[in-house]
């Protein structure tokens, strides 16, 4: 089983995106790359395609209010063949959060999609089925954004004595 | 992918019926719903809708402390909760660059091959009751309770376990432990043995689960499936051999691979692990031997909290004890991926810490949603009667949908 590096597939993936890919950090080995909505398709396609990375691990979401572009898309995909990771971050502005979808390369990120939409919001554009996954349809809000804290629970007037308990 | 239902004309002779399966129906082992239109007993399409028991433990997971996040992994794959908890508590020691003593990757292995013990159990004794034979889901369960017993012995509670703590186990194992894990380990593998010479050739079984619901590598790689469903469809990918964590690498054993990737596949590649799991329990016990049997935490005392007989009688103790529990910990800010093989495949924990009482933001990736999402496209074209047994293969915990 080839193995490659992760100094090899920055290199790989640098010389193919010339200056396409931010912020490059590799936090307990797993080399973390920030790119552009546009450029997001062609980068997990050239790994799929070329460098083998044929299984998509996860996509989730995370929301930083305080930044100028406060969603991060977040992407680890894995080569099963080379035995590596990498996670591929997307930074999105809060008045547009539309971003393409993976489900044309991978089937499995339908449902994560799903789930992305559910939770914050992020709009994949082509996605065959966007729709509520865990929430009900209904619902309106985005509820993993930071700005729907838990209830409080010190609050009182919910104490069981006011419902003669 | 087509996940809507289809909509026909009212001709009688075409008319397609549709049928609920669940939300809550004995076939489909939780609380999840599959509206499937049927022509005659064919499915034609179908639409599966999750979430029923949603319960929020990703954003119950940004408001608390680390270690109050554990009973929340309990809940995922309820069937097999050691695997998640100590998932859990791997994934916060790799943040805090906390190295463990070997005694206790020993511990956590025995817990975690017991605990994939028992959910493959499980799955594959509800994979012989859908075709219709109980008494090989009979002769499982008593083992799965004793399994239970050895939780008990080590942490007091059974199913929902919160097994272990950040950086080693909350208290050594007793020589009672050690005594049920032994006779375990003599005792199951004829009941075992027995199970596979109950189904392996049972001519009903193998009719019903061979061909069945047969998925192509290619397939399952792209849906992102992984471990037993993976592995049965012939993809070699177990992430304790890929990535050892909790020095699995010591460790000498095989990972089964099937062939055809249909339900049958997936039985034998359940039984082969189960096998596989004793072999490394085994090891783990000899090797067990030869360590320092007082060591069952690491030497963290800002990180691992004390026993509560130390916090009642040592005042260091009771200072760490206090902090931890309020979530006064120096964390680093950074973010971390890992991933354990649990019983469903891979289930990994991405958390994002900025140093706060709590992650600033935590998700699960969760075999089971993962695993799910093909049941109702890969159902079109099957009758309705091989859907039920593709169910319980795909052995879809109802904990770990939700997030």
């Amino acid at each position: 089983m080839s193995k490659l590096s992760a100094e090899d597939l920055l290199q790989k993936l640098t010389s193919k995106f010339e200056g396409a890919l931010n912020n490059i950090t590799q936090p307990y080995g797993l080399l973390t790359l920030e790119t552009s909505r546009e450029q997001l398709l062609e980068v997990l396609g050239y790994l799929k395609a070329e460098l083998q990375f044929i299984h998509l691990t996860d996509i989730t979401a995370i929301h930083y209010p305080e930044l100028e572009k406060p969603f991060a898309v977040v992407y680890h995909v894995h080569s099963l063949v080379n035995g590596i990771r990498v996670r591929l971050k997307v930074f999105l502005a809060a008045a547009d959060v539309h971003i393409p979808t993976a489900s044309n390369l991978w089937e499995g990120a339908n449902w994560m999609e799903r789930e992305t939409y559910d939770f914050f919001g992020i709009i994949f554009d082509g996605h065959p089925d966007l729709r509520r996954i865990l929430n009900v349809d209904d619902m309106t809000v985005f509820p993993m954004r930071k700005e729907f804290p838990l209830e409080d629970p010190n609050r009182i007037d919910k104490k069981d004595y006011f419902f003669g308990r | 992918m087509q996940n809507h239902l289809l909509i026909t004309d009212n001709d009688p002779q075409s008319e397609l019926s549709t049928l609920n399966l669940g939300p809550t129906h004995p076939a489909t082992h939780g609380v999840f719903q599959n509206v499937l239109q049927l022509d005659g007993e064919r499915i034609v399409s179908g639409v599966s809708t999750i979430g029923y028991i949603h319960r929020a433990f990703e954003k119950i997971a940004e408001h608390r402390p680390f270690y109050q996040i554990t009973p929340l992994t309990d809940r995922l794959n309820y069937c097999s909760s050691p695997i998640n908890n100590m998932g859990w508590h791997m994934t916060v020691e790799k943040m805090l660059g906390i190295e463990m003593p070997k005694r206790v990757d020993y511990m956590r292995i025995i817990i975690m091959e017991l605990a994939r013990i028992t959910d493959h159990i499980v799955c594959n004794g509800v994979l012989g009751v859908d075709t219709g034979a109980f008494t090989g889901f009979l002769y499982m369960m008593q083992w799965r309770e004793h399994v239970y017993e050895i939780y008990e012995e080590i942490c007091g509670s059974r199913l929902t376990t919160n097994i272990g703590r950040i950086g080693g186990f909350e208290r050594n194992f007793n020589q009672i432990a050690f005594d049920k894990i032994k006779s375990f380990l003599k005792n199951f593998p004829p009941v075992l043995r027995e199970f596979e010479s109950l189904f392996n050739r049972n001519r009903i079984f193998v009719d019903r689960t061979k061909n069945v619901a047969a998925v192509t590598a290619e397939a399952a790689l792209s849906y992102s499936w992984s471990g037993p469903l993976l592995r049965a469809a012939g993809v070699d990918y177990d992430v304790r051999a890929q990535e050892p964590y909790s020095s699995y690498q010591d460790f000498d054993f095989e990972v089964p691979v099937g062939e055809n990737g249909d339900v049958y596949s997936r039985f034998l590649v359940r039984n082969e692990e189960m096998w596989q799991s004793l072999r490394l329990i085994e090891q783990a016990m000899n090797k067990l031997e030869k360590e320092d049997s007082s060591i069952f935490h690491a030497d963290v005392p800002e990180f691992y909290l004390p026993p509560k007989e130390e916090v009642y009688n040592n005042m260091e103790a009771l200072i760490y004890h206090f902090k931890i529990v309020m979530g006064e910990i120096d964390t680093p800010k950074t973010e971390v991926y890992h991933a354990v093989e649990g019983a469903n495949g891979e289930l990994g924990f991405y958390l994002v810490n900025d140093g706060g009482r709590s992650p600033y933001r935590l998700h699960f990736r969760r075999p089971s949603f993962i695993n799910y999402q093909m049941y109702a496209p890969m159902s079109r074209g099957m009758v309705l009667s091989d859907a039920i047994i593709n169910m319980s293969s795909l052995n879809v915990i109802a904990g770990e949908l939700d997030a």
